[in-house]
């Protein structure tokens, strides 16, 4: 039983930072309608830049977050003027394919450039932590990592819904031309959108790094992941995604308990189930 | 029956609007000129090594012109078509191994691998288009893992074919002379061009370019979506599967890598979407100049490991969608166009 | 004899009500007018009728039969066409070969489809535009090539939405022509309209929808004499 309590504990956790995962994503969506292929990329630079704040710099995963977050945004920006607002008015073919040349793109520069080997941060602060309630352990790492993507999933859902800015975002996405006749400039909004999907998936990386490993290939791992609970919460909501984040995880918390080698199958299923039941997800919109 | 559309309304009438009627397509002169080229090539360029260039050239010509039958026409884009092309060969691979005929053994494996396509597309056709996409990753994901893990699947090391004697029964070949084994490739790709040519022209080649263009309105006028768009799919599957098939039988061994590899689902995709997707000749633009280029980085940066492929794909695959979404046969069409014009004004 | 029954039809979003409680007939040859303010939910009705939304209660007879909830293509292979507001034309096709891919609906060979196309071509005057890619079209051919194209199902009712908004009135007297020498031609037609002095001549019956509900119906003159119909549209202070 404390197994099975165990399972769903961690699960818990880790569902925590899939919905943070998933947030980036699904605001993109929200805003824009594109659907960024590049997602599990942008967490894998994230990663990447807090693993080499420590490396190069001694500096601990959580200190360099917002050092990360901002790498990231400011990949977000550059993702949107070079190549998204360029495919604005283009085929869905034409938008798909380019962000999934971007994320091609990405994960060919980090092999170039790093190796395909995987690169992990030893000893970070968070591994100090650990804490025991009613037989249920909970590592340092795992906490560390659920606090901030709490923390930082609120943010940007605060931000969307209680800030000017956040519902100057919003109309722009909903109706960019009544947009811009209340003196809202939609491509700005648009660009906006992508630097905080960008923070919010680099603060996202930097919390990974405190109990994974990055290499190359660790954004089409993680972004599988993203997808089925951008899916189940909602093509959109952010809040759908913290909901779904938390249920993923439990999920695959539960199924790694009985039958480990079978957790991405029952992510793949988890996708297949929401979308045959309720395409629109728990709290989607579109 | 609206008399608008009968045909007594106008038989007293002038002429019906004549447009201009396209004769056939992909059309003839095209066709010639094309195969003209391909059968041309293995004595024009007499080495071995151009050989192997044309082979794998036109081995992936096959397997993207499948794809494109559903991401370029039908706009249902597929991350993880290799799923297929290792279908193809690990069907083939292990019905070899057990003694069958290759020939046997490739025919089998496009049913299976229609019948792949057909589970992951069923459950999310009916949605919008990046539903799809996403499926498409988790499958080939999830495939690879399988037989990575599958011991009688070869796990990562792979399954090997027996050499056997040299006749097109078994379809084994000299490799000092790679000639045979091109015109068998070029045999396949006419082929599957042939039947995706069938496919393409008529009814079903309009309702799924209707589909890519807007399935809503597809709907509206009649056209039962679900149904082509799986009816695409099942096709591209097996054209996929037959590249697949041919390829295990030229190389004699398979792995996950180099069957259901990430990479090798790029590679189909951006053969496609280089040489122009949703153009019937684009992938088989595409695939040449990408083995020509792949041929010409590996000798430029060989064995450190870190490959410069990946990014020059993703460069690529990036600017087509920026800049000419329809690829190198677009921007000559629009050249063409252009030049044209220039000519007709005095 | 009645083609489209709508039988306290009804349609929630979320927890909004976009049709409720609607009913009312259309008889074979009828050019029947839907009119309404703005988010009345016209359009979500005709969706119901077309097939492209599910109504959550409610039921629907086309030519007798029962056929709540049917898809889209069933509809359209039944008899029922339909123009959206939001024109959707197949981008990468010309004008004519957007309308034969709506003639095979009816017709397998891409001969008989293509010639199909060509005639409604003429009916409604597409010719000059027949060889153009359909994505250059301006507004108004595009619209024309909407409703060329649900003529090519060779419906027996069709739901025309919006069709001579933002027509300039040139335009808008040859699309009512074309509404006119359809109907003549004795395909049956709903049409969702706001532009008032077209839809009071041309239509022999008016259903108005406010707030997702039927207030009135019956012929123009009546219809428009009507207190609630009056109050929809100028609101409680007239």
């Amino acid at each position: 039983m404390t197994d099975l309590a165990q399972a769903v504990v961690n699960g818990i956790l880790i569902g925590a930072v899939f919905a943070l995962v998933a947030v980036g994503l699904t605001l993109i969506y929200g805003v824009m309608d594109i659907v960024n292929f590049a997602h599990g990329e942008m967490l894998m630079l994230g990663m990447y830049s807090s693993f080499f704040a420590w490396s190069l710099f001694g500096l601990d995963p959580l200190v360099s977050l917002p050092m990360t977050g901002l790498a990231i945004a400011l990949t977000g920006a550059l993702m949107y003027y070079g190549v998204i607002a360029r495919v604005l008015g283009k085929s869905p073919l034409a938008q798909i394919i380019a962000t999934f040349g971007v994320q091609v793109f990405l994960r060919g520069l980090a092999q170039f450039l790093w190796t395909p080997d995987t690169r992990t941060v030893t000893g970070p602060w968070a591994d100090d932590l650990r804490i025991r309630v009613a037989g249920v352990v909970i590592g340092g790492p795992q906490l560390i990592m659920a606090i901030g993507a709490v923390v930082t999933t609120g943010a940007v859902a605060l931000f969307m819904n209680r800030t000017r800015t956040g519902g100057a975002i919003r109309a722009a996405g909903e109706d960019p031309s009544a947009a811009s006749l209340m003196g809202i400039n939609p491509q700005r909004m648009y660009a906006l959108a992508w630097v905080i999907a960008g923070a919010a998936t680099g603060v996202a990386g930097g919390l990974l790094m405190n109990g994974y490993s990055s290499s190359p290939t660790a954004g089409v791992t993680f972004v599988l992941m993203a997808f089925v609970v951008v899916a189940l919460g909602g093509f959109g909501s952010i809040a759908g995604a913290a909901v779904a984040g938390l249920l993923v995880g439990v999920a695959q918390g539960v199924v790694g308990l009985y039958a480990p080698s079978y957790t991405l199958a029952a992510a793949l299923a988890l996708y297949l189930l929401v979308v045959l039941v309720r395409p629109q997800g728990l709290l989607g919109t579109r | 029956m609206s008399q608008l559309t009968s045909d007594a309304a106008t038989s007293e009438q002038q002429e019906p609007h004549h447009s201009v009627r396209r004769t056939s397509w992909p059309g003839w002169a095209t066709t010639a000129l094309v195969f003209g080229a391909l059968i041309a090539y293995p004595f024009v360029m007499q080495d071995s090594a151009a050989h192997n260039i044309g082979i794998l050239a036109l081995t992936y010509a096959i397997a993207a012109s499948g794809w494109n039958l559903l991401g370029g026409y039908t706009g249902q884009v597929s991350f993880g078509h290799a799923l297929y092309f290792g279908t193809g060969a690990y069907v083939t691979a292990l019905l070899v191994r057990a003694g069958w005929s290759p020939w046997l053994a490739i025919a089998l494996s496009l049913p299976v691998a229609a019948a792949l396509a057909v589970v992951t597309g069923y459950p999310v056709f009916r949605l919008r288009n990046h539903y799809y996409s996403i499926a498409t990753i988790a499958v080939a994901e999830i495939a690879f893992l399988l037989v990575t893990n599958t011991s009688w699947l070869g796990r990562s090391n792979g399954l090997e074919l027996p050499i056997t004697e040299q006749s097109l029964a078994n379809l084994q070949f000299s490799l000092q002379d790679k000639r045979p084994y091109y015109f068998v490739a070029l045999a396949l790709f006419a082929l599957a061009a042939g039947g995706l040519a069938l496919f393409l022209r008529g009814r079903s080649g309009s309702y799924v370019r209707a589909i890519r263009d807007d399935q809503f309105a597809a709907a509206a006028v009649g056209i039962p979506v679900h149904r082509y768009k799986l009816a695409a799919a099942t096709v591209s599957g097996a054209v996929t599967a037959l590249a697949g098939g041919f390829y295990v039988m030229y190389v004699l061994f398979i792995d996950p890598q180099s069957g259901l590899g990430l990479d090798l689902s790029v590679s189909f995709t951006l053969m496609a979407v280089l040489g122009g997707a949703g153009r019937f000749w684009g992938p088989l633009l595409g695939a040449w100049v990408l083995v020509i280029v792949q041929d010409v980085t590996r000798h430029e940066f060989s064995g450190t490991g870190r490959s410069i492929d990946l990014l020059i794909y993703g460069a690529l695959i990036t600017i087509v969608a920026v800049t000419e979404p329809g690829g190198i046969l677009a921007l000559v069409q629009r050249l063409v166009k252009r030049a044209r014009r220039t000519e007709a004004t005095p | 004899m009645t083609l489209l029954r709508v039988e306290k039809l009804s349609t929630r979003f979320g927890g909004l009500w976009a049709n409720r409680d609607i009913s009312f007939e259309v008889e074979n040859g009828a050019l029947l007018g839907l009119i309404g303010p703005n988010g009345a939910g016209k359009s979500t009705l005709f969706g119901s009728i077309a097939g492209a939304l599910r109504p959550t209660s409610g039921r629907l007879f086309f030519d007798g039969r029962d056929v709540t909830g049917w898809a889209p293509h069933e509809a359209t292979r039944a008899g029922v066409g339909r123009t959206f507001q939001l024109m959707r034309v197949f981008a990468s096709m010309t004008v004519l070969e957007n309308l034969t891919t709506a003639a095979y609906v009816r017709h397998r060979n891409s001969g008989v489809a293509r010639r199909r196309a060509e005639r409604v071509v003429e009916a409604i005057g597409l010719g000059p535009v027949a060889d153009a890619p359909a994505a250059g079209l301006t507004a108004a051919w595009k619209k024309r090539l909407e409703m060329g194209r649900a003529l090519a199902t060779e419906p027996r009712l069709i739901l025309l939405d919006e069709v001579l908004s933002g027509l300039t009135p040139t335009e808008a007297n040859e699309a009512v022509e074309i509404v006119r020498r359809i109907n003549a031609d004795g395909v049956t037609i709903v049409m969702v309209e706001h532009v008032m002095e077209v839809i009071m001549p041309l239509c022999d019956r008016l259903v108005v929808l406010h707030y997702g509900q039927k207030i009135a119906e019956g012929e123009p003159a009546d219809v428009m004499r009507d207190a609630t119909v009056v109050e929809a549209y100028l609101g409680k202070a007239a």
